[in-house]
């Protein structure tokens, strides 16, 4: 696409796609720290996890007021103004990822001292494979613009999802099998919880992606191949 | 001396030049006004409006020069502003561009630029040979030809003034073109136009050329426009080049109450527009 | 029929007037090319597109403005109602009568606020003293302007401030009971709160007139209009409800113009 007649503009613009991309190199960043911890029990890199996570904030809240400033000052229309409100959208979805990664780094240090199954990681360590794919995708189709990768992350969610029950039945057999390990394996449960929760904010930015481009919204109902679930509600992960 | 002394030096000169031209061209202007005064005023006495002019040697006024200055050039600016405002409304709304206007305006032109001693001498040709004798009704005819094309000239130019967008405004109304002329650019102009009118009274009012060829003159009092009729220019000129020492005290009297006549004129056609631009 | 056809003809609005293939020339230059829209009934249609590009002209071939001047003519079909008013039979007067136009810039008359509200009326009707007072007060009020000006009705019209003056050519206009307002740059003249004011009122008079509004302000066009049509080069780029046309542009030289990415 020409440029816009106010060079300015295209900065502003150029500014926020480059901000955005700055949040997800952060996230990724904090996602593979906080496995790695887990799966080693590292309490430093645990640490510097949990540390890292004001930049992820304060970087979103800069491209919000930014993109609000643009908003205020070129009033955007079209493709332009769906930048703007993408560039939001997509910074809150990149924060909230970077919590979830900071609790599974919390959970480490709670865990590290009683670690006691660790073959019950290796469930984890496949959702998060499967989860920073994803999120890599989401961002490279945001920064790309591409609707195609988008759409593939979208429906990928699923495989997710399906990946998550078995993690949830291997957890439930570990601690069928020995009460000392329940406590280890609910914080393990949570982890899993937050990988999966990584995943839908992966498809809310896919999806944004999809609007920004087209101006069009995803349909509401995805093709779900979610096996059915088991009777324990887990919406107390954050 | 570097350049830009001697700009300042040149600018300094023409400046003097100017100065000093509008000083010899004012100093003139103003000595005429004073001489007129000094000599005119002295005459100025109740009797100046109230008697007939005189034979040499007794005492009289200009109460039939002022009278029939008043009556020709009433009549003529009667005659000469409808037909004036007429043509030049044509040429502002009607014909705008049209061929006709082009040629009227620039015949219109010339007319106003034409010598008014042409102007009597044609009235005299159409008006006073084929009657016979000279009246004042032919002296009030070369007048209104020469209110015509003065009213003609700001009509136009008055109307010309109007937005089109005002014109647009009311027609957007589905007001009729003679509504449109006559109801909102007549009444945005109004000012103007009548300051047209002033000033063609202001020019006509002092015109002696056009008037020794047909309304001539008239020692006496005489409403009849059929007959010779007196005006302040013609007995001006007359009275002027007599060698009687009244007559000629009379002549500067009349000279003060005309040019007294069309200043007053020329101030309220300027004030009229100065008060149409403030309002705008 | 079935069931989402008779939804689909249900939310179409009626139309009220219908351009087919309308060229225009100003004497040799063609400046609208065989554009085929229509203005909806009781819609507010605004025209965007760069300066020159044949929004203005397009008002004014609707109420046949270009017929003042000579070497303008307009040809193709302007449907009024199903009645062309482009041929040369149909009465100017009566159809400028059907279609009010406001101006760029304020045009009130050289005569009192009153009489520039009862100039137009008195076109048409002969009133009696109290019906006409009645109707100059019911135009100014629809026009946001009564409480401004009750109080002044004999002064004159060219006294009031910008925005003042605009809505009282949108009341004169408003008084002679048009069908249709055409709007020509209305607030481009005003300040924001004037602009907001005028903007207010074509709100509300969308419930009772066919409007259509020339506008270099898209964020204007945004907010009042219900339709928008793009115009580049006297060509109709594109046209569709105001929603599409500003978020998802079908025309690439559409999306260009409204986010600021022309030439």
């Amino acid at each position: 696409m020409s440029d816009h007649t106010v060079k300015s503009y295209d900065r502003d613009l150029e500014a926020l796609g480059r901000r955005i991309a700055e949040m997800g190199g952060v996230a990724e960043k904090m996602l593979a720290e906080a496995m790695d911890a887990l799966s080693t029990f590292d309490v430093d890199l645990a640490h510097r996890v949990v540390s890292s996570d004001p930049r992820l904030d304060a970087l979103q809240r800069e491209i919000e007021e930014n993109a609000i400033l643009t908003i205020a000052r070129r009033q955007p229309l079209a493709v332009d103004l769906r930048e703007c409100i993408a560039a939001i959208r997509i910074s809150g979805d990149i924060e909230r990822v970077g919590d979830l990664a900071k609790n599974i780094a919390k959970r480490t240090l709670k865990i590290v001292s009683e670690a006691r199954v660790p073959r019950a990681i290796v469930g984890l360590k496949s959702m998060h494979e499967i989860a920073a794919m994803q999120l890599k995708d989401a961002l490279d189709a945001y920064a790309l613009r591409d609707t195609e990768r988008a759409r593939a992350v979208w429906l990928n969610d699923s495989d997710l999802d399906a990946l998550e029950d078995s993690v949830f039945r291997d957890l439930l057999t570990f601690m069928m099998e020995d009460p000392r390990n329940i406590s280890f394996c609910t914080h393990l449960l949570f982890c899993s919880k937050n990988l999966e929760r990584i995943g839908d904010h992966t498809t809310n930015i896919s999806e944004t992606v999809v609007y920004l481009v087209t101006g069009e919204a995803m349909p509401t109902e995805r093709p779900k191949t979610r096996a059915p679930d088991f009777g324990v509600k887990d919406e107390a992960a954050q | 001396m570097s350049l830009y002394a001697s700009r300042r030096g040149a600018n300094a000169m023409a400046t003097t030049l100017c100065w000093v031209a509008a000083v010899f061209g004012l100093s003139w202007l103003l000595l005429i006004l004073g001489s007129l005064v000094y000599e005119g005023v002295r005459g100025l006495s109740p009797a100046v409006f109230t008697e007939m002019t005189p034979p040499p040697g007794s005492k009289g006024g200009l109460l039939n020069a002022i009278a029939g200055s008043l009556v020709m050039t009433s009549i003529g600016v009667a005659i000469g502003t409808p037909l004036g405002m007429l043509a030049g409304t044509y040429m502002a709304e009607y014909g705008r561009y049209s061929k006709l206007t082009m040629i009227v305006r620039f015949i219109n032109d010339i007319l106003l630029s034409a010598p008014s001693i042409v102007i009597g001498l044609f009235v005299y040709e159409i008006l006073v040979h084929p009657m016979g004798h000279f009246s004042a009704i032919s002296g009030a005819v070369a007048l209104a030809l020469l209110v015509v094309p003065v009213v003609v000239r700001t009509t136009e130019d008055m109307l010309l003034l109007v937005p089109g967008s005002m014109r647009e405004a009311a027609s957007a109304l589905g007001a009729p073109r003679a509504h449109v002329v006559g109801k909102v650019a007549y009444r945005a102009a109004k000012a103007g136009l009548i300051t047209g009118v002033l000033l063609a009274v202001a020019r006509v009012s002092g015109e002696t050329a056009p008037l020794l060829f047909t309304a001539l003159n008239n020692q006496f009092w005489s409403s009849d426009l059929t007959a010779p009729m007196a005006s302040l220019p013609v007995v001006i000129f007359q009275f002027a080049l007599s060698p009687y020492k009244d007559w000629q005290q009379l002549a500067w009297t009349g000279a003060l109450l005309i040019t007294v006549a069309v200043l007053a004129l020329s101030i309220a056609a300027r004030a009229l527009s100065a008060g149409r631009r403030n309002s705008k | 029929m079935n069931a989402a056809a008779q939804i689909a003809q249900v939310k179409a609005p009626l139309t009220k007037v219908s351009m087919r293939n309308l060229d225009f020339f100003y004497g040799e230059t063609r400046s609208l090319k065989d554009v085929t829209m229509p203005l909806y009934a009781n819609k507010v249609t605004s025209f965007i597109g760069p300066s020159g590009c044949g929004k203005s002209t397009l008002l004014r071939v609707l109420n046949r403005m270009y017929d003042l001047y000579p070497g303008q003519r307009a040809e193709g079909e302007v449907l009024l109602d199903g009645e062309n008013i482009l041929d040369p039979a149909v009465d100017i007067n009566a159809l400028r009568s059907r279609i009010g136009m406001v101006f760029q810039k304020p045009t009130p008359f050289p005569m009192s606020i009153y009489e520039n509200i009862a100039f137009g009326i008195r076109l048409y009707e002969k009133l009696p003293r109290a019906d006409m007072d009645a109707r100059v007060e019911g135009a100014l009020r629809g026009a946001a302007l009564w409480d401004e000006v009750k109080d002044k009705l004999q002064t004159s019209g060219l006294g009031l401030s910008g925005g003042q003056q605009q809505r009282l050519c949108i009341a004169r206009s408003v008084a002679v009971q048009p069908e249709i307002i055409l709007f020509d740059e209305p607030c481009s003249a005003l300040d924001p709160i004037s602009t907001a004011k005028v903007e207010e009122l074509i709100d509300e008079l969308a419930s009772r007139y066919t409007i259509a509004i020339v506008t270099h302000n898209m964020q204007q066009a945004v907010r009042v209009s219900d339709y928008t049509a793009f115009m580049y080069l006297g060509e109709l780029v594109e046209f569709g409800e105001t929603d599409d046309v500003f978020n998802k542009p079908q025309a690439k030289r559409t999306l260009d113009y409204i986010t600021g990415r022309f030439g």
